[in-house]
C-alpha cells in the first residue's frame, strides 16, 4: 500500500475557546443554516475531532514542513508545490514574508503544520493509482477559519481519514463545445478541494475532434471546430496530466466508438460505414466501419499512441449509443454479417467490433472501462474490466448484475450533472446511495466509485464551472464520506461554507439558496 | 427581401436576410456590395449643422467603447487627419445630451452605410445609441482578419417603448461589478430599463440617507454588501449613458422583513393568542408613524433616482399574521373593513400610491394590487407577473384603462436548457382581443432574474442569451420575427458576438465561436 500523502499534522494546543463563525444567512424552510460542530468540512472526514482549543496563524511565523521522519523531503517537488498553494489558499494569497521563528509568536500561535508521509517510498514522481492514498492539505486548509477581527485561526483538532470509494470522478465533454484548456485546469483545482481524484476526458465525439494525434494530424486538422484554436496539442495534454498529478488526480482519456464517431470520419477515411439510401451511398455515414481490416489497424496505431500519450492504467473505450440503421442499409454490412452468420443481430456485429477493440488495447498493458451498454450485449471482458454503469432507469438491478458476472463497476447514472432544475438538486445527488442495490458483500466491493457527468450540449466554458460546482461537491462526500453520513441539515450547513470558500479561492460557485459570502465572487 | 404570408394563425417566413443584427431592425435594405474599414482611417463625427454644433459627452463616450468593439485590441484616439477615409457621422434631430432616457424617448433612428460612408440620423441621443449598436453589429471581420461593413439601409424603431431586465440584489448581494456588467449587456440587446428590485425579505443593501440603520442592521453585511450613494449614482449615470433608465423597486407591505431590522415598529407584530410570538409580518398599516416614515424614504428615492417611475412592489401579501394582531384587528373594526384583509392592504397601498403622486413620481405595481382591489382608479402601471393565463390578466388591466408591463413568460431564473430559449421568443404580448387604444396600453416587457439562485458567481450564463430571446419580441417587428429556426443562426451568431465583447453568454446548443469566452 502506498502513501502518497498520508500524514499527521500536530497541533500545539493552548488557548482559549471560541465557536465557529456563522457567516451564511438563509431563508429555506426545510434546511436551516445552522454552524456545524464539524465547520465547514467538505467531504467530510471519516474521524474527526475538534476541540474548543483555538490557535491563531500568522501569515509570517506559519509554514508547512516535511517532519523528520517522512518518507518525502524537500527533493519532492509535488509536495513542495502542494505547501505553496495551500499557504496561499490559508492566507488569501497573502505575500509570503520571510518565515521568522524570533518573531514574537503567542502562546496561542500555530507554527508550524508538519507533513509526514508514512511510507518510506512516497511516490512523488509517481503517478496517482486507483490505489493511491489521498491528500489532506485540503483537510487541514478547510480546518482555518477567520475569527471576526480577521485573524486565520484554527482549533486543535484529530481526523484520521480515507475515502470510502477509490474511484471519484468527473467527465468533462470537450467535444460539444471546446473548453480552453486553462477551464479545465481551474476544474481540476475545484476537484482537489472536493477530493476527486479523476478526471474523465471525454475528449472526442460526433461534433468536433479536439485531440491532436501524432500519428494521425488529420484527425483534429479537419475533425476540430478549428483547427488551431480549437484543439489540444500534444503539450497541452502533457500539461493536463502533470497539473492533475501534483493533484493527486488521475485523467483518464475516453476515445468512444464505434459510435459518437462523426467527427473521426472527416480526417480518416473509409473509417466510417457509408450509408446507403436505397442501392446508392446516401453520402453520410455511420459508426466505425467493422468489417474492414484498414478499421483495425487504424485502431491499433492510434491506440498505440493513446496508451503512450496518457500514463493511467485505464483507458475509457466508451461503446455506448450504436444506432444499427447506418449499418443496417450497407450492403457490404449485409453480406458480412451473413458470412459471419450473424443474422440481423446487429448487437453480434458490435460485439465482434468491440472484442477485436479490445484486444487491441489489451496488447498496450492497459485495462478499460467500457459504457455499460458493452456488458449488456455480451461481449467477452478481461476480468479486469471496469462498467460504467450511466443509463438512468434499473441502475440499480444493472449494478447487480455487472457485479454478480464479476466485474467492477462505476456508477454515473444519478449524477448527470447536465440535467438541471431549479432548487436545491444537490439534495438528489447527495441522497444516492451507490450500494443500495441486491447483491452480496463481494458484489458490494466490485463498486469502486462514482463520477459526476458534465456533458457538453449546453456547456462551454460561460457556465461549466457554476452549472458543476457545488453540485458536484455533494457527490464528493458521497463518494469519499462513510455511509452513514447522511444528515442532510448538516450537509447543507458545511456545504454553504464550503461553496463561500471555493468562492473566496476565486472559483464562481453557484449559490445554494437565498444568502451571501463573506468574500463574494470578484472575478466579473 | 422580406416576405411574409400569413397562413391560418402561423406565419410562414420567406427570409432571404443575410443582416445578422439582433434584435432584427425594423426596414433593412441590405445589399451585397461592401467597403473595407480600417482601424487606422475610421472615425465618428457629427453632421455640421444648427443643431449639432457642440459635441455631445453621452456619443463621445460612446464612441470610445464602440469603436473597440469594431476593432478589438484598438482604442478611439479621434484624430482628425487626412487618412480618414471612412467616417460614421451623427446627426440629431433634437441635442439633449444632458438629460435622461424616459418613457416616451425615441430611439428611432435612420442608418445609411453608402458610398464608403455612413450617417446615422436619430431624433434624440437614445436613438443614436441605439443605431450605433445596430453598425457595430453589421461590420464583421473576414477569414483574413479584415474589416468589412456592406452597403446597408435601415430605418428602425422599438415595437414596446419599456424593455426590462429585472435584477433582484436582495436574495443574493451583486457588487457592482456585475451590475456594471449586465447594463453593458443590456445595450447589446437594445434593453433600456434596469428595473432594479433593490430590497426584499433577505437583506437591505440600499443605504439611505435619512435611514442608515435600513442597511446598518438589514444588509447582509453592513459594509461590504450594501450599495452606497455613490454606487447607486454611478449605476445610473453608467445606465444613462447607454441609454438605459433605472427603475428602483422599493416592494412593500410584504417582502419587508430586512426592513424591520432597522427600523422598529415599521412591521406588524405577529401574535400567538394574547401575546406577541416575537415575529414580524408585513408592514403595520395601522399606524400614523409608518406614512412618515414610508414619505420620507421614498421623498428620498425620488430624489436619488431621477426616472419618474418608481416600483411598489405591492406582491404576495401575506395576512396571517394582520389577523393574528388584535390591534390590526381592532382598526379594521374601526375602519368597516370586515374581515377582509385586502381591503387594509388597499388602504395602505392607496396611501404610498398617493405619497407617490405627491412627489411626482408615477408608481408601477405587481399586478396583485389591481387583482385584489376594487378601486383602481389610483393606479397607473400595472406589472403582470403570474404565470398561468397572463394574456387575460394584461387584458383585464388595459380594458380597466391602466398601462401593463409584461413579465409572466419572462422569469429566467427558473433554469432550463438553453434550447428553451424559443419560449421566451415564442411569446406574443399582444395576442389578446382588444382595441387598438387598448394595446397601445401595453407599453413593454421585462425579463426577470430574480435572485434565490442567481448571485455574480452565474448570472451572466443564465441571463445572456435567454433574455436577448426576449429583447427581439420587444423590439422587432413580430411579423418578421416569428420563424424559430429563422431565428436560431442569428441568435448564435449574436451570441458569439457577446463573447467577442467579454459577456459570459452560455451556449445555445451543440457547436463554437471562433473566439470562445476566456475565463478569468
Amino acid at each position: 500500500m502506498n502513501n502518497l500523502l498520508g500524514f499527521t499534522f500536530i497541533l500545539l494546543a493552548l488557548g482559549s475557546c471560541r465557536g465557529l463563525q456563522d457567516n451564511d444567512v438563509d431563508e429555506e424552510p426545510e434546511l436551516v443554516f445552522q454552524p456545524s460542530k464539524y465547520g465547514s468540512l467538505w467531504p467530510l472526514p471519516q474521524n474527526v475531532q475538534i476541540s474548543d482549543v483555538s490557535l491563531k496563524l500568522s501569515s509570517s511565523s506559519f509554514s508547512i514542513t516535511d517532519a523528520k521522519e517522512s518518507g518525502a523531503g524537500a527533493s519532492c517537488g509535488l509536495l513542495q508545490l502542494a505547501y505553496k498553494r495551500y499557504y496561499e489558499y490559508i492566507f488569501g494569497g497573502a505575500k509570503k514574508q520571510k518565515v521568522n521563528r524570533n518573531a514574537r509568536a503567542g502562546p496561542t500561535d500555530l507554527l508550524e503544520l508538519q507533513v509526514w508521509i508514512t511510507s518510506p517510498d512516497s511516490e512523488c514522481d509517481g503517478y496517482p493509482s486507483v490505489s493511491s492514498d489521498e491528500s489532506c492539505l485540503e483537510t487541514f486548509s478547510q480546518l482555518v477559519y477567520e475569527d471576526e477581527y480577521g485573524t486565520k485561526t484554527i482549533n486543535s483538532t484529530v481526523i484520521s481519514d480515507f475515502p470510502r470509494f477509490p474511484h471519484r470522478g468527473i467527465l468533462l465533454d470537450t467535444s460539444r463545445h471546446f473548453l480552453p484548456v486553462k477551464v479545465i485546469l481551474t476544474n481540476l483545482e475545484i476537484m482537489a478541494m472536493n477530493k476527486f481524484n479523476v478526471f474523465h476526458w471525454h475528449i472526442v465525439d460526433d461534433p468536433s475532434f479536439p485531440y491532436l494525434s501524432r500519428t494521425f494530424p488529420n484527425l483534429s486538422q479537419k475533425g476540430a471546430y478549428h483547427p488551431y484554436t480549437h484543439v489540444y496539442t500534444p503539450a497541452d495534454v502533457k500539461m493536463v496530466i502533470e497539473f492533475a498529478r501534483l493533484r493527486g488526480i488521475r485523467v483518464v482519456s475516453e476515445f468512444d466508438t464505434p459510435g459518437h464517431t462523426q467527427s473521426w470520419g472527416k480526417g480518416q477515411t473509409d473509417l466510417l460505414t457509408p450509408c446507403y439510401s436505397g442501392s446508392k451511398p446516401s453520402g453520410t455515414f455511420g459508426p466505425v466501419n467493422p468489417i474492414l481490416n484498414s478499421t483495425y489497424e487504424f485502431m491499433t496505431q492510434f491506440f498505440k499512441e493513446i496508451s503512450e500519450v496518457f500514463p493511467d492504467a485505464y483507458i475509457h473505450l466508451g461503446g455506448d449509443e450504436v444506432s444499427f440503421a447506418c449499418w443496417q442499409s450497407n450492403p457490404d454490412i449485409q453480406k458480412f454479417m451473413e458470412q459471419q452468420g450473424f443474422g440481423k443481430d446487429y448487437r453480434k456485429l458490435e460485439s465482434f467490433y468491440i472484442q477485436k477493440l479490445l484486444d487491441i488495447v489489451a496488447a498496450t498493458n492497459k485495462g478499460y472501462i467500457i459504457w455499460q451498454e458493452v456488458f449488456d450485449n455480451g461481449v467477452k471482458l478481461k476480468p479486469d474490466t471496469v462498467v460504467h454503469v450511466w443509463i438512468g432507469s434499473g441502475s440499480n438491478s444493472e449494478i447487480s448484475k455487472v457485479t454478480a458476472a464479476g466485474y467492477t463497476t462505476i456508477l454515473s447514472a444519478p449524477w448527470y450533472l447536465d440535467y438541471i432544475s431549479i432548487g436545491q438538486d444537490w439534495l438528489n445527488y447527495y441522497k444516492v446511495e451507490p450500494l443500495n442495490f441486491n447483491g452480496t458483500e463481494e458484489q458490494k466491493k466490485l463498486v469502486i466509485g462514482g463520477e459526476a457527468c458534465m456533458w457538453g450540449e449546453y456547456v462551454d466554458a460561460t457556465n461549466l464551472t457554476p452549472r458543476l460546482w457545488p453540485r458536484a461537491s455533494a457527490v464528493a462526500e458521497r463518494l469519499w464520506s462513510a455511509k452513514e453520513v447522511t444528515d442532510t441539515g448538516d450537509a447543507f450547513s458545511r456545504l454553504s461554507l464550503h461553496r463561500c470558500r471555493l468562492v473566496e479561492r476565486g472559483i464562481p460557485a453557484e449559490p445554494l439558496t437565498p444568502s451571501f459570502c463573506l468574500h463574494e465572487y470578484k472575478g466579473i | 427581401t422580406l416576405n411574409v404570408k400569413k397562413k391560418k394563425n402561423l406565419y410562414i417566413c420567406v427570409l432571404n436576410l443575410t443582416i445578422s443584427v439582433w434584435p432584427l431592425p425594423q426596414i433593412v435594405i441590405p445589399s451585397p456590395e461592401r467597403y473595407q474599414l480600417k482601424p487606422q482611417s475610421f472615425s465618428f463625427g457629427y453632421r455640421r449643422n444648427l443643431d449639432t454644433k457642440h459635441s455631445c459627452s453621452v456619443l463621445d463616450a460612446a464612441f470610445k467603447r464602440y469603436f473597440s468593439i469594431l476593432f478589438p485590441g484598438y482604442t478611439y484616439a479621434n484624430l482628425i487627419t487626412f487618412s480618414i477615409v471612412f467616417t460614421l457621422t451623427i446627426s440629431l434631430d433634437r441635442h439633449d445630451c444632458q438629460g435622461y432616457p424616459n418613457q416616451d424617448s425615441s430611439e428611432r433612428y435612420k442608418l445609411s452605410v453608402f458610398a464608403g460612408q455612413a450617417s446615422l440620423n436619430a431624433e434624440t441621443v437614445w436613438g443614436s445609441l441605439r443605431g450605433l449598436e445596430t453598425f457595430s453589429q453589421l461590420v464583421y471581420q473576414d477569414d483574413f482578419g479584415s474589416y468589412y461593413v456592406n452597403k446597408t439601409e435601415i430605418e428602425d424603431y422599438p415595437q414596446f417603448n419599456y424593455r426590462g431586465i429585472l435584477l433582484d440584489t436582495s436574495r443574493h448581494y451583486l457588487p457592482v461589478q456585475a451590475i456594471l456588467k449586465t447594463l453593458d449587456a443590456m445595450a447589446y440587446s437594445k434593453f433600456n430599463v434596469f428595473h432594479w428590485h433593490l430590497v426584499d425579505d433577505p437583506s437591505f443593501p440600499y443605504q439611505s440617507q435619512k435611514f442608515p440603520d435600513l442597511s446598518n442592521k438589514g444588509a447582509f453585511h453592513p459594509v461590504t454588501h450594501i450599495y452606497t450613494q455613490s454606487d447607486v449614482r454611478r449605476v445610473i449615470s453608467y445606465a444613462r449613458m447607454r441609454g438605459i433608465r433605472v427603475l428602483p423597486e422599493f416592494d412593500s407591505p410584504g417582502h419587508t422583513k430586512s426592513w424591520g431590522k432597522g427600523q422598529s415598529e415599521l412591521l406588524t407584530p405577529c401574535y400567538r393568542g394574547d401575546t406577541p410570538s416575537g415575529t414580524f409580518g408585513p408592514v403595520n398599516p395601522t399606524l400614523p408613524s409608518t406614512y412618515q416614515f414610508m414619505a420620507s424614504l421614498l421623498k428620498e428615492v425620488a430624489s436619488v433616482f431621477p426616472d419618474p417611475y418608481i416600483h411598489l412592489g405591492g406582491d404576495e401579501v401575506d395576512f396571517s399574521c394582520w389577523r393574528s394582531n388584535p390591534y390590526i384587528r381592532a382598526f379594521m373594526h374601526k375602519m368597516g373593513f370586515g374581515l377582509d384583509f385586502s381591503k387594509l392592504e388597499a388602504f395602505y397601498i392607496e396611501k404610498i400610491v398617493n405619497i407617490t403622486s405627491v412627489l411626482r413620481k408615477t408608481s408601477i405595481v405587481w399586478q396583485d394590487v389591481f387583482d385584489y382591489h376594487e378601486r383602481r382608479k389610483f393606479l397607473s402601471v400595472v406589472e403582470v407577473w403570474k404565470q398561468g393565463c397572463y394574456l387575460c390578466e394584461v387584458r383585464r388591466v388595459v380594458k380597466a384603462g391602466l398601462r401593463v408591463i409584461l413579465a409572466s413568460p419572462w422569469y429566467l431564473d427558473q433554469p432550463g436548457p438553453t434550447h428553451n430559449w424559443a419560449r421566451y421568443y415564442n411569446v406574443w404580448p399582444l395576442a389578446f382581443k382588444g382595441t387598438e387604444k387598448q394595446k397601445s396600453l401595453v407599453i413593454g416587457g421585462e425579463v426577470c432574474l430574480w435572485g434565490e439562485y442567481v448571485d455574480a458567481t452565474n448570472l451572466s450564463p443564465r441571463l445572456w442569451p435567454r433574455a436577448s430571446a426576449a429583447a427581439e419580441r420587444l423590439w422587432s417587428n413580430e411579423r418578421q420575427t416569428s420563424c424559430v429556426e429563422r431565428a436560431f443562426p442569428r441568435l448564435q451568431e449574436f451570441r458569439c458576438k457577446l463573447l467577442r465583447r467579454g459577456i459570459q453568454a452560455e451556449p445555445l446548443y451543440v457547436g463554437h465561436c471562433k473566439h470562445e469566452y476566456q475565463s478569468g
